[in-house]
């Protein structure tokens, strides 16, 4: 069946979910009708999936899958246009003496960066990604929500990754959180829209379900579990948790919707079994950077040196692999 | 003929899984009981003990919350180590307390079965202790043993490996945390003994080892206001009253000691087990 | 097909050290057997893996009369506390040789690596390390002042967790004070036997454990023997029933775990996914072959179509095939025999008018193995929702409220578990109480640990194994 990612300018809710958000009380109706998630249950899930063993060919495909998925990430206090241009290059190239390594899938920067960013990147095909609300808090009102996201839109982002109001969520205003990411989502043009839960905020597995739910009622293209400033950041078991909301979304409207954990995937290892998460809890259609990124930085790096260990047949080391 | 020039060992303290001096600087001369001079012991400071609370107070989150079994594989692990090293313990008991070597192989042996022992216990605590509570109601009621936190134990005068292992591992078997004085005049044992417990799997803080003068060190633990139980055992009978007021400030849960240093070759009983444990009931309605 | 394909992962079958023969041990030796060799094959590829000399019925009389020796002259006298260490070095054996066992297991049995090298092998050292500490501690078990043991202890295990059943008996028996004679199951003898070096390994007194291969006749004969004071059973209920027969009169303690046809029941509150999980660990975990498997699933109309979607979906994502290799989720059905029952049930499911559903997994062409199958539009007179399956089948039937799924659930002769899916915390505890099982799981399935006492009601046997509770079996109380 052919999926439809949700348009960008409507933000017409599929009809079977439509009653959902019609008022405040229905939304709550709805999010806490939703199944509860045990946690014990989904960790276990979680681990035993960690068990799988992924090795040669399928160990080869993944890693290229997972560095065809990386949005390369800095978002420091401290970037410059030289370190937004160093990773532009890291992007394109991230091992030039093997050409053949595939290229990522965005780099993510803060609004103010973006510019930099697309002159570094234009022809490449890779995307821009921004930050965008106030990010990391999103303790900031509407208007510069909005004008932050203008900013980068304007500046040539091609996806925006929102944060959603953890303290609007946490104390039941669900209709405002949704209403704040279809105004954003409609100021994002034709980008498209990744939304931050801050899971490690959310504190439990039932409110990562209540809140991809939400994000996906309110338009998000993609909900993302973390900002990376928080720990825990993203886990197995709160992908799981996302993985399942995107199928049964995809079940219950045919749209599909993607999953973006970010923040604290820093090896090879760790980004397989992210790969057979995706596999085994949302099914093979989710295995493509339209629909599955990782939000990372020192990964990249693990990714480079297991490709080329896997390709030499020895054990790589650090200063083979460039630091940008 | 050359006699080889043996390595002597320093003895230090034993704390947040690490080996610092005193913070004090201070040390003091520990000898056998005929006089001779063995070692330089640390001579621990309240602000030792300060350091030895808080790194038992930080340890206790994960070890409480570690399995029963964990607990017991670690505890047989400390087992295992404390074999391996029993020609050197018999050394340092036969030295410290003036016995023969026979008499102090028996000790160390004693010793180490006494440790197996209550690492048999850590998964039993909760059969033995708790119950299912037969209440008047449609509720299901259950009682816990939880541990109590972290434990100062003033370890005996005499014994100075049997009669510490007695005092500690139970404090270890129910998850609970240690902050231990050693006996001050036979403290060499206790640091072989940390040195065990830091090369087990033991993590950095459960068990807290102070060479040192109880006299001296007793109070600060008794008055210590994130010290939940204490062991007075190696206070003088005549310290035990003021250690046991300065102890109600904060109702710490004290244990009840003989006056006189017990045998500590009888079978030991759950007594300390249940000491540092506290019953949680918990109550569930039963409903459609 | 897929994209992403795994790879074979297989374990290394040398790791299992693998003999050609292997005999049975008495008095602390490895000894010839005087019945026919019995050749134990891999079910996954119906090779044989090796000859293993059986017991005759005058073997069994000489590892009873060795257990007796070894129980009169040193066991008995023996404190508790030295008991213990023997049990303690056992259990760190089984930790040690942890890789070995599970590949010998999955070689022997067909169950995946992964479950015996994440479930059974560990669960087994975990028996031992349990009872090891109760050696010393009898007088606080509960049954007064130093309780005695009863003697020699017979014991016969079933195929479906050959180590593990294993440790079930023998660390309870030993750490009491019993010896013991067990005979393990005939297509799975090879663990036993390896626990058998692990016994010599640790120096353990010869006569202590006796392992004597054989089938069901030497199974009877030791259970039979007059200087067996305590008979343990796991296995058919069937078979259960002719050893209560045989010993009745006599003065022998017996104990006996027998089959199930647990309900596994989902309310319309259930944490959904892990309500899935819950349902597919219950029947398709070791292939079925669980005494105390979630066979049938009682779920609420309300959700029925909902939840059979979800788990559906989930059970085509299992991985059959290669017990060796560390991506299969389910392994090879243990023999031949047990294959044709489950056939043979399944097609009563057709005849009897309930919808099959199979998994479209891929099958390997040699070798014993059954997809995981689910009938819905189960009734409670079908014969796949009253006799116990023993393979990779789940029937589903409905219910509409609490008190309906509670007497749906009881409606069986047996009573070993239960399982409950529900947030609602009162509803579990009502439940619990309600059910006649004598293990209930709620929001999980299949949670064993050597502290939680483990036995069945009714049909599906008498007395517990684990916990303070299972040490009533092997004391004279």
């Amino acid at each position: 069946m052919t999926a439809t990612t949700s348009s960008s300018a409507a933000t017409a809710t599929p009809s079977p979910l439509a009653d959902a958000t019609r008022d405040e009380a229905s939304l709550r109706r709805f999010l806490h009708g939703l199944p509860g998630v045990d946690q014990v249950g989904v960790e276990q899930r979680a681990a035993g999936l960690g068990t799988r063993s992924i090795k040669k060919a399928a160990k080869l495909w993944a890693i290229d899958t997972a560095i065809s998925m990386v949005d390369l990430t800095t978002l420091e206090g401290a970037d410059t246009q030289g370190k937004v241009r160093a990773l532009a290059a890291k992007a394109k190239r991230p091992d030039p003496e093997r050409p053949d390594t595939p290229q990522v899938a965005a780099v993510c920067v803060y609004p103010d960066m973006v510019e930099t960013a697309v002159e570094a990147l234009r022809g490449t095909g890779i995307h821009v990604a921004s930050v965008a609300t106030g990010f990391p808090a999103g303790r900031t009102s509407r208007e510069i929500k909005l004008a932050d996201t203008k900013i980068a839109v304007d500046a040539g982002a091609a996806e925006i990754d929102m944060v959603i109001d953890r303290g609007a969520f946490l104390e039941g205003r669900y209709s405002q959180v949704f209403e704040e990411i279809q105004a954003i989502k409609a100021a994002c043009g034709s980008a498209h829209l990744k939304v931050i839960l801050e899971t490690g905020e959310l504190a439990t597995y039932d409110n990562v379900r209540r809140a991809s739910w939400l994000a996906l009622l309110a338009g998000g293209d993609f909900i993302k579990t973390s900002t990376g400033k928080v720990s825990p950041a993203a886990t197995l078991p709160v992908t799981h948790v996302m993985l399942q909301a995107v199928r049964d979304w995809f079940v219950q409207t045919g749209e599909l919707r993607g999953v973006k954990p970010a923040g604290g995937i820093r090896t090879t290892k760790d980004a397989i079994k992210y790969l057979v998460a995706v596999h085994e809890v949302a099914g093979e259609q989710w295995l493509n950077p339209d629909l599955f990124r990782f939000g990372a930085s020192s990964l990249l790096n693990d990714l480079l040196l297991q490709r080329r260990t896997q390709a030499d047949g020895h054990y790589s080391g650090p200063d083979y692999v460039t630091v940008d | 003929m050359s006699d080889r020039i043996s390595v002597a060992k320093t003895y230090k303290l034993y704390i947040g899984g690490k080996f610092p001096r005193s913070e004090s600087g201070r040390v003091y001369p520990v000898t056998d009981t005929k006089g001779k001079f063995l070692a330089n012991a640390s001579h621990a400071s309240r602000k030792d003990v300060r350091d030895a609370v808080s790194a038992a107070r930080k340890a206790f989150g994960g070890w409480s919350a570690a399995t029963a079994y964990n607990r017991g594989q670690v505890l047989y692990r400390v087992a295992e180590m404390l074999e391996g090293r029993r020609e050197q313990f018999v050394a340092e008991v036969s030295a410290s307390e003036g016995v023969a070597a026979k008499k102090a192989q028996s000790l160390v042996d004693a010793s180490i079965d006494r440790w197996v022992w209550y690492a048999g216990w850590t998964d039993k605590i909760a059969t033995v202790l708790g119950a299912a509570n037969p209440v008047a109601g449609p509720y299901f009621s259950f009682t816990v043993p939880e541990p109590t936190g972290v434990v100062g134990v003033l370890a005996p005068q005499q014994s100075s490996l049997l009669g510490l292992v007695s005092v500690l591992a139970p404090v270890l078997a129910t998850g609970s945390t240690a902050v231990v004085v050693s006996s001050a005049d036979r403290p060499l044992p206790a640091i072989t003994l940390s040195e065990v417990l830091a090369t087990s799997d033991l993590p950095g803080g459960v068990a807290n080892i102070l060479t040192g003068r109880a006299s001296e060190l007793g109070s600060w633990l008794a008055s210590h206001g994130d010290v939940n139980a204490l062991d007075p055992t190696g206070a003088e009978p005549s310290a035990r009253a003021d250690l046991a007021r300065e102890a109600a400030g904060t109702v710490k849960r004290v244990l009840t000691v003989p006056d006189a240093e017990p045998d500590w070759t009888a079978d030991a009983d759950i007594s300390r087990l249940r000491r540092y444990l506290e019953a949680k009931t918990v109550w569930h309605p039963l409903g459609v | 097909m897929g994209i992403f394909e795994y790879a074979p992962a297989p374990e290394s079958r040398d790791l299992a050290n693998l003999k050609s023969h292997y005999r049975p041990f008495v008095n602390g030796e490895f000894v010839d057997g005087s019945g026919e060799p019995l050749k134990t094959i891999n079910p996954a590829t119906e090779e044989v893996l090796a000859e293993v000399g059986t017991a005759s019925v005058s073997d069994v009389d000489t590892a009873v009369k060795a257990a007796r020796k070894a129980y009169t002259g040193v066991w008995s006298k023996m404190p508790g506390s030295e008991r213990a260490k023997y049990l303690f070095r056992i259990a760190r054996l089984i930790q040690e040789r942890s890789r070995e066992l599970a590949v010998l297991e999955s070689l022997d049995n067909g169950k995946p690596i992964k479950e015996s090298r994440d479930s059974d092998v560990p669960t087994a050292a975990a028996h031992f390390f349990y009872h090891a500490g109760w050696a010393d501690k009898l007088d606080y078990a509960g049954y007064g002042p130093n309780p005695k043991p009863l003697g020699v202890a017979g014991q016969v295990i079933p195929w479906n967790f050959p180590l593990l059943m294993l440790a079930w008996k023998i660390a309870p028996a030993l750490a009491t004070g019993n010896t013991v004679v067990l005979k393990p199951a005939e297509t799975t003898p090879l663990t036993a036997l390896v626990f058998a070096e692990i016994c010599q390994q640790a120096e353990l007194p010869p006569g202590v454990v006796n392992i004597l291969p054989g089938a069901g006749d030497i199974g009877a004969a030791l259970v039979g023997h007059g200087d067996v004071n305590k008979v343990a059973f796991t296995g058919s209920t069937e078979v259960g029933k002719a050893i209560q027969r045989q010993i009745a009169g006599t003065s022998k303690k017996l104990t006996l775990e027998l089959g199930g046809k647990a309900a596994n029941v989902v309310f319309d509150d259930a944490p959904l996914d892990q309500a899935v999980e819950g349902i597919v660990n219950g029947i398709f975990f070791n292939q079925g072959h669980v005494c105390c498997a979630g066979s049938r699933l009682l779920v609420q109309e309300s959700i029925a179509e909902e939840l059979l979607e979800k788990l559906r979906y989930r059970v085509s994502t299992l991985r059959l095939g290669d017990p060796l290799d560390k991506n299969t989720d389910i392994g090879a059905i243990n023999s031949a025999e047990q294959l044709a029952k489950i056939k043979g049930l399944v097609e009563s499911g057709d005849a009897e008018g309930a919808q099959r559903w199979t998994s479209p997994c891929p099958v390997p062409e040699r070798g014993f193995f059954f997809a995981p199958t689910v009938f819905s539009d189960v009734q409670q007179s079908m014969r796949i929702a009253r006799e116990e399956i023993f393979g990779p089948v789940l029937s589903v039937l409905t219910f509409r409220t609490p008190d309906e799924a509670v007497t749906k659930a009881n409606n069986t002769p047996y009573g070993l578990s239960a399982g409950i899916w529900t947030e609602k915390g009162s509803r579990i505890l009502w439940m619990a109480n309600q059910l006649r099982a004598g293990v209930v799981w709620a929001n999980t399935f299949n949670r064993f640990d050597p502290a939680a006492p483990f036995g069945g009601y009714q049909e599906s046997g008498f007395g517990r194994e684990g916990g303070r509770t299972g040490l009533e079996a092997y004391l004279d109380v």
